[in-house]
């Protein structure tokens, strides 16, 4: 899903993903550690700057291209503040700062900040107001959410540059690019748990033979796939809106990609652990690395109910068929 | 699972002028429609709509003009469809013949044959029915017994189906028969064929049947010694199976497969406007009819690139069968049946009953689930 430098990006984070990444750097992630290694052969795809322009020193990409990367990085269990740091850089340009090297991560002003203890600089954004401090200068309350992932509190103290969002950006723009990261983080963490559901269906062996020859468990892992399916789709189809429109005029987009996301979140990691049964809730097995990420990513960015109670009302409020509505959103290329 | 991939596509150019081609067009003619009708939806056969539609050139659009069509892409065809089915127009009497039959002779059929159906399935002249399941046929469709056997000058047909939709008012069918029988030992899938059939050449009875609303949708149709000419068959003799099976991927690509019930969710929407409790459960509907669109137009697009997409056709009825069938009861979930505007609520009477149906009609939900599976490396 998305464009052919996405593909590229995304093999090229598979593979540093592959080398570097794996059960056990979860592990020592989820019990407080910062992957070092990890991060450094990310680091050295040079991904933090995506979304920054060319002419500010970015690699000028956009939202539809790092899908993909998103996706691998979800599939992976995301190991590393990657998406934080592109989301931060992404931020803090588009308000004018000039974005530092390192750990970069971004919250809205109030929320817990993903990885903040282990960030080099942290990026709060209070509506249009984006500050950037440094880490180190901020005092921190640690916390976690349920996949143990940081989602640290801050002490906010002077910061060292402030700017503010362009409108297309909006006063949301921190919620939305959040939104945005994890939908795109839950369809590859799907893929994940897919894969390993898949796997174990055709080996684990019950009553004589594999269990995945059961029609029962075949038919719970087809509606997975088709889940997983949605979110890719759901997630590529926001992110395409918000190249074209500004975060802010994505904002339907990104809130039906949301919902789609925290639905399916749910519906495959109850799936993943009926196939995987017993196995499955072990410490020592990968899947609950992926299943609690779900469960926690679709927290985070607006919740299926908010989001949900956002659209609805924004239907209702538009006078006209809904099918007028959402036609009217359709861009044809430029000629 | 490369079989699982599905690219964005955008609209068209001149998309939205289409569109607006499209809805005026719709204007003029919906006053007639009552609920149930737009509820009916693609299920609703009005012969005179058809013919207007095919006037416009929105009949077969996408097949050269030498054959009635205007040559546009898919994905233009699918800003027409899309519209109809927003609207609920009865579009029952070209569906099947612009979706399936018609795409089939043109890609498979000799010259002569495409001279002869196409054109005329643009002009709204000729309708088609499928003719797949039989009594004892169903999803297990390679069962069939169906048989068309050869004799001088062309073939005999002998058999029965049944639930074929319209049959008593199409005029052609292509029903799927063995005309070998299949090979010792060997696969149930050779020695099928597709044949057509002239729903009036004498030998053939058609008994409707009463679906449970109440209403002749599909029928029972029986041949007895049925005559067929030696060009009633398409494509190559004992390749149906094969042929038949790409052609499902038609079936199953469009927008009729999420957007069956979709006035009601614009009624709901009008009638909720002032309900602040009914907007999650609205917002809900109203973010899976948006992903459920950009997947289908990303089929839209691989048809358009010519490829094969059978299983994402697959996956996205399934999705979107469970999204259309579950939309009276969300409905429920935010006004009561007997506080809904009168249009409203026969919509919903009518849907009621009928969205069984959706997960059975052209595969069953376990099929497509089991075509998933097979994609996922489960069979
Ligand atoms: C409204 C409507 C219109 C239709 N129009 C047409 C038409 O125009 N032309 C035409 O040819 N047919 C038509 N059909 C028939 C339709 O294609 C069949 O109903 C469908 O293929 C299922 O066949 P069946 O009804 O015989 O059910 P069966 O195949 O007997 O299935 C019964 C149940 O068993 C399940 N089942 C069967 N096999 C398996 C398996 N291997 N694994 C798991 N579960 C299984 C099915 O999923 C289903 O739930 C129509 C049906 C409907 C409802």
């Amino acid at each position: 899903m998305g464009t052919t430098i996405g593909a590229e990006l995304a093999e090229q984070a598979t593979r540093a993903l592959d080398d570097a990444a794996g059960v056990a750097v979860l592990r020592a992630v989820e019990d407080g550690a910062f992957p070092a290694a990890a991060w450094d052969a990310l680091g050295a795809l040079g991904l933090g700057v995506a979304l920054v322009p060319e002419d500010r020193g970015g690699a000028g990409l956009g939202f539809l291209d790092i899908v993909p990367v998103l996706e691998a990085l979800g599939r992976a269990g995301a190991p590393v503040p990657l998406a934080e740091s592109i989301g931060a850089g992404a931020l803090l340009s588009a308000a004018g700062i000039e974005v530092p090297d390192g750990v970069l991560t971004f919250a809205a002003a109030g929320a817990p900040v993903p990885w903040g203890r282990h960030a080099t600089h942290v990026a709060l954004v209070d509506g249009a107001r984006v500050a950037l401090y440094p880490a180190a200068a901020l005092r921190w309350t640690h916390g976690t959410n349920t996949a143990r992932e940081a989602r640290d509190i801050p002490t906010p103290v002077a910061p060292m540059a402030e700017g503010t969002m362009p409108n297309a950006w909006g006063a949301e723009a921190a919620m939305l690019v959040t939104a945005l990261l994890r939908s795109a983080q839950i369809a590859g963490a799907m893929q994940g748990a897919l894969a390993l559901a898949v796997d174990h269906a055709n080996t684990r062996k019950q009553f004589g033979r594999p269990i995945g020859r059961f029609q029962a468990v075949q038919q719970q892992l087809a509606v997975f796939a088709a889940e997983t399916s949605a979110v890719s789709v759901a997630a590529a189809a926001a992110a395409r809106a918000a190249d074209r429109r500004g975060l802010a005029g994505a904002a339907f987009e990104i809130g039906c990609a949301k919902v789609t996301a925290g639905e399916a979140a749910a519906k495959g990691a109850a799936i993943a652990h009926q196939v995987l049964a017993a196995m499955g809730i072990t410490e020592e097995h990968s899947l609950h690395h992926l299943t609690r990420r779900l469960w926690s990513w679709r927290e985070e960015g607006g919740t299926e109910r908010f989001w949900s109670a956002r659209l609805g009302a924004l239907v209702q409020g538009t006078p006209g068929p809904l099918w007028t509505f959402i036609t009217d959103r359709d861009e044809e290329p430029a000629a | 699972m490369t079989g699982l991939r599905f690219d964005l596509r955008d609209p068209p150019p001149g998309a939205a002028a289409l569109r607006a081609e499209v809805r005026a067009f719709i204007a003029e003619h919906e006053h007639g429609w009552a609920p149930e009708v737009r509820a009916r939806s693609w299920m609703g056969f009005d012969r005179d709509f058809t013919r207007a539609v095919g006037a416009r050139g929105w009949i077969g659009m996408c097949w050269p003009t030498e054959y009635g069509g205007a040559e546009r892409s898919f994905l233009d065809r699918n800003i027409v469809l899309e519209e109809m089915l927003a609207a609920g127009a009865p579009v029952g009497a070209h569906w099947i013949g612009d979706r399936q039959s018609g795409p089939l002779i043109l890609r498979l059929g000799t010259e002569a044959q495409r001279q002869k159906f196409l054109p005329k399935i643009t002009t709204g002249d000729y309708a088609f029915c499928i003719g797949l399941s039989e009594p004892d046929s169903g999803s297990d469709l390679a069962s069939l017994r169906t048989r068309a056997d050869r004799v001088d000058g062309g073939w005999v047909l002998n058999g029965r189906k049944i639930w074929t939709t319209f049959g008593h008012l199409c005029d052609w069918m292509i029903a799927l028969v063995r005309t070998s029988p299949a090979p010792e030992g060997g696969s149930r899938h050779q020695g099928l064929s597709q044949v057509l059939v002239d729903l009036k050449a004498p030998g053939v009875t058609i008994r409707p049947i009463h679906d449970l609303v109440g209403e002749k949708g599909f029928n029972e149709i029986t041949f007895d010694d049925v005559q067929l000419p030696e060009d009633a068959l398409v494509g190559q003799e004992g390749a149906g199976w094969a042929q038949a099976t790409s052609e499902l991927a038609f079936e199953r690509s469009g927008p009729d497969r999420y957007m069956s019930s979709h006035p009601l969710l614009e009624a709901g929407i009008a009638a909720l406007r002032d309900d602040p409790a009914a907007a999650t459960t609205l917002g809900r509907q109203v973010a899976r009819l948006w992903t459920l669109r950009s997947m289908s137009t990303a089929v839209a697009g691989m048809l358009q690139d010519g490829a094969d997409p059978v299983r994402q056709a697959a996956l996205v009825k399934d999705l979107g069968n469970d999204f259309e069938q579950a939309l009276p009861d969300r409905m429920r979930d935010v006004i009561d049946t007997d506080a809904m505007p009168e249009e409203m609520r026969r919509m919903h009477a009518y849907l009621t009953q009928i969205v069984p149906t959706f997960s059975l009609r052209g595969g069953t939900r376990e099929i497509m689930r089991g075509i998933i599976a097979r994609e996922l490396g489960l069979r």
